[in-house]
């Protein structure tokens, strides 16, 4: 009987699982990777990379307009909205939104990770691919040298 | 001086671990009470250690002792005092020292609380205890010290995230924790019941009481920990799906799915092998979040930044209990001597499995979400994120299914019951859900059919669980002084349920309606100029600086005109920690009945005149959606002091009557 009533639930669960990955999953890229993947414009992707020293320009309308990096190629990024607070020029950042036809990320979210001291981890791994990785940061380098 | 005894008092703890564990597994082994008593008492010296280290910690903070690199890290001196106490458990070392405090907490109380419990059993679940206290103490000791010394201390701190002094972070986790590790008696006593190889009515009533308390302070942490994200982060949302979050989500739905499996153990002798295995999966579930949060192979806004190698280590820790457990689980469970009512599908131990059955299917649905973004790395290389439209599609249906049957169960009789009876009785319930439903759909405006569904849920389950209470004590057809003797007499265990129930309705009701009904408005203003969102117009009237004790702030005072006219005024600021370098949003939320009007102020955008990005939402009924859990949380404690749990607790003394008339006569 417990069979019987499982068996259906488990396969709905299944069935809506399946059904929403291929719907809901977000691609991750950095600016080199969109360019290879040819990402089609619309398509809601996350770019995530360092925010271009000296990109950053704040319209009077809320509106702010950066360049993201990961230091091959450079996507500019636009976002109607506050930036989170821990969003500065050379950190890493990561956007959720698409390309528009020009080629522009338009962003709908804008994440900054809370600990100062943390890169993203896709972000990591992307720069790592393109050979921009400069080690790891964690930390503040006083008390980790401290600790060896 | 405290510092090395701190250290010290982690190093004891961990020997009296190792001494607990091994004591009481000879004790089981050899019968013998003496043995027993010496586990016991190991446990509850392990857990006045673990105190010992952790006021030690806290006494490191408080005088800012910055020779301890943890202190250094994470403190500051000109840090106000409840952030200086608050950053022992702000950090993954001191995190991990408060897990264990509750951990041996929990093991100190089942050795001093558990006089009832037949020895052998007891042994076994002490004996389990000590071993996860072995695994995590030695863990925290070995590879997480909070009590490391600084080479050369620094003469200032570098300070504790501004985003985590806030009085809400500071005091969310310790209940956060107490429900994690709250779960690990839960499956002391399961690897306890496996070994022994018996699972009856009276193991479940001593399982119940942990597992409420557990379930209770978890409900309390996830809460005010989204209370914190909704209004620190200043995003105006609740809930993310984020991996943190749901890492905390999973042990409590498959603690709220043993929760109600229990009842069936306890009171028809079924589903045994069933609970056992939710009593194991639920700290699973908790250790695989400590491991999700602190590993760092995920990216979160809640991550603990830490090096992989205790990632490692904190994954050996989960496959080695959980592993044993289960392994254990799978040799013993055939053998288990449950004792196997038979009933049919319509009755109440059926809807309590249907009630599992979606609550499980629903944790396996945010289980894939949140690793399948790391599996699908793993395999492919590609980087993929999983967000709330997947479990919208997946987790939201199934939890709407579980609630549409939920009132009907407890008005269905034990063995065989009467499904139409049931119905019968909830017609009201339904008549006004439909209502809720017509209203939702007709007259708010966007997302229609979701708003419609979440009313009608929240309404068809407050009305339910009424209809249920009036059912009970006979309203309308006995005579009203009897309904109010059988009020009386309805023991605190149906209070309880019926309070959690409509808790959950409450939550229903508020996040449908937030979440469809919310309205955002954002521009820059300058001094005189308005904006409006929703029935409310809000103007700027000035920005000035604002002093705070390690913070210097710019603060914007907005004045609000509403429905009903003016308002008081709002002042949202924006903080600068030096000490960080680091700005942080202070929201200033106004609440007009359960709704909030929530205005941030953003950085100043310098143009012809100076102005400043102000973002105001209106979230309506987003109270409820706090308000909810915690009407739940205290039904689960109003069960937790119900007679007959605390009777099962001390089973001993329900023998004392008996013997006592013998006496007198």
């Amino acid at each position: 009987m417990v069979l019987g009533a499982a068996a259906p639930i488990l396969a709905l669960a299944a069935g809506l699982s399946l059904y929403a990955m291929g719907d809901a999953a977000v691609f991750f890229y950095s600016p080199k990777m969109a360019a290879d993947k040819h990402v089609p414009a619309g398509r809601t992707v996350r770019l995530g990379g360092l925010v271009a020293p000296g990109s950053v320009v704040k319209l009077p309308d809320g509106t702010v307009k950066f360049a993201v990096t990961d230091r091959v190629d450079t996507d500019q990024v636009v976002f109607k909205g506050d930036l989170p607070d821990l969003f500065r020029e050379g950190q890493g950042v990561v956007s959720e939104g698409a390309f528009d036809t020009n080629g522009v990320f338009v962003a709908r979210e804008v994440l900054a990770k809370h600990d100062e001291r943390y890169m993203p981890k896709e972000l990591a791994d992307a720069l790592k691919k393109t050979g921009e990785w400069r080690g790891d940061g964690a930390g503040p380098v006083n008390y980790s040298k401290a600790l060896r | 001086m405290t510092d090395e005894l701190g250290a010290f008092a982690l190093i004891l703890a961990l020997v009296l671990s190792v001494v607990q564990a091994g004591a009481s597994g000879l004790a089981r082994l050899r019968h013998d009470a003496t043995l027993r008593g010496a586990g016991e008492g190991a446990a509850f010296g392990a857990f006045m250690a673990i105190a010992v280290a952790f006021f030690a910690l806290m006494h490191a903070f408080v005088t800012s002792d910055f020779s301890v690199m943890n202190v250094a890290a994470n403190s500051h001196t000109e840090k106000p005092l409840l952030y200086k106490v608050a950053a022992v458990w702000g950090s993954h070392e001191g995190s991990m020292l408060l897990w264990c405090l509750a951990l041996t907490g929990f093991g100190g109380a089942v050795a001093l609380f558990g006089r009832g419990l037949p020895s052998g059993l007891k042994a076994l679940v002490v004996m389990t205890q000590g071993m996860l206290g072995m695994l995590f103490i030695g863990y925290t000791a070995l590879a997480s010290n909070p009590f490391v010394r600084a080479m050369t201390p620094p003469v200032e701190g570098a300070s504790l995230n501004p985003i985590l002094q806030d009085p809400f972070l500071a005091i969310h986790p310790p209940f956060l924790y107490s429900g994690y590790v709250g779960f690990s008696v839960v499956f002391s006593f399961a690897v306890a019941a496996l070994i022994e190889g018996k699972v009856d009515a009276a193991w479940a009533r001593w399982v119940r009481p942990w597992t409420l308390a557990a379930w209770s302070c978890l409900t309390v942490g996830i809460t005010l920990g989204s209370f914190w994200a909704y209004y620190e982060l200043g995003w105006g949302g609740w809930w993310f799906w984020d991996p943190v979050e749901n890492a905390s989500f999973m042990p409590w739905l498959i603690g709220t799915a043993l929760l109600h499996s229990a009842i069936v153990t306890e009171k028809r002798g079924a589903l045994a092998g069933w609970t056992v295995f939710l009593a194991l999966a639920a700290f699973t579930f908790s250790m695989l979040g400590a491991f999700l949060v602190r590993s760092g192979v995920l990216t979160s806004v809640h991550a603990f930044a830490v090096d992989p190698k205790r990632g490692i280590l904190l994954l050996g820790i989960l496959a080695f209990a959980a592993g044993g457990a289960f392994s254990l689980f799978a040799w013993r469970a055939p053998a288990l001597k449950g004792e196997g009512g038979l009933f049919a599908p319509v009755s109440r131990e059926g809807s309590l499995v249907l009630n599992n059955l979606f609550l499980a299917a629903a944790t396996l649905t945010v289980l894939l979400g949140t690793l399948y973004p790391l599996i699908r790395q793993a395999l492919t290389g590609e980087a993929i994120s999983v967000g709330s439209p997947y479990f919208a599609l997946t987790f939201a249906p199934l939890m709407a299914a579980c609630l549409l049957i939920l009132p009907a169960g407890p008005l269905l009789a034990w063995k065989r019951g009467d499904a139409l009876g049931a119905l019968q009785r909830l017609w009201g319930a339904a008549a006004l859900a439909l209502i809720a439903a017509l209203i939702g759909y007709f007259l708010l405006q966007p997302q229609k059919i979701f708003v419609a569904t979440g009313l009608a849920l929240g309404v068809w389950l407050i009305a339910g669980s009424a209809l249920e209470l009036v059912t009970r004590v006979k309203a309308g057809s006995a005579p009203v002084s009897e309904s109010l003797r059988r009020l009386g007499a309805l023991p605190r265990g149906q209070w309880g349920m019926t309070l959690a129930h409509m808790g959950l309705g409450v939550f229903v009701l508020g996040a449908a309606f937030e979440t469809s009904g919310r309205i955002d408005a954002a521009e820059a203003l300058s001094i005189g100029q308005s904006l409006k969102v929703g029935a409310y117009v809000l103007t700027l009237k000035g920005v000035a600086p604002n002093e705070g004790p390690n913070y210097s702030a710019e603060r914007a005072t907005l004045s609000v005109t509403g429905p009903h006219g003016a308002a008081a005024d709002v002042t949202p600021e924006r903080r600068f920690y030096p000490a960080n370098r680091q700005t942080t949003s202070q929201v200033a939320i106004e609440r007009h009945g359960a709704s909030d009007l929530y205005v941030v102020v953003g950085d100043r955008r310098d143009g012809a005149k100076p102005a400043w990005l102000i973002r105001a939402y209106w979230n309506p009924w987003a109270r409820l959606i706090f308000g909810g859990p915690i009407l739940m949380a205290l039904g689960g404690l109003i069960s937790l002091s119900d007679r007959r749990l605390r009777l099962a607790a001390g089973a001993k003394r329900r023998a004392l009557p008996q013997v006592l008339p013998e006496a007198v006569g």
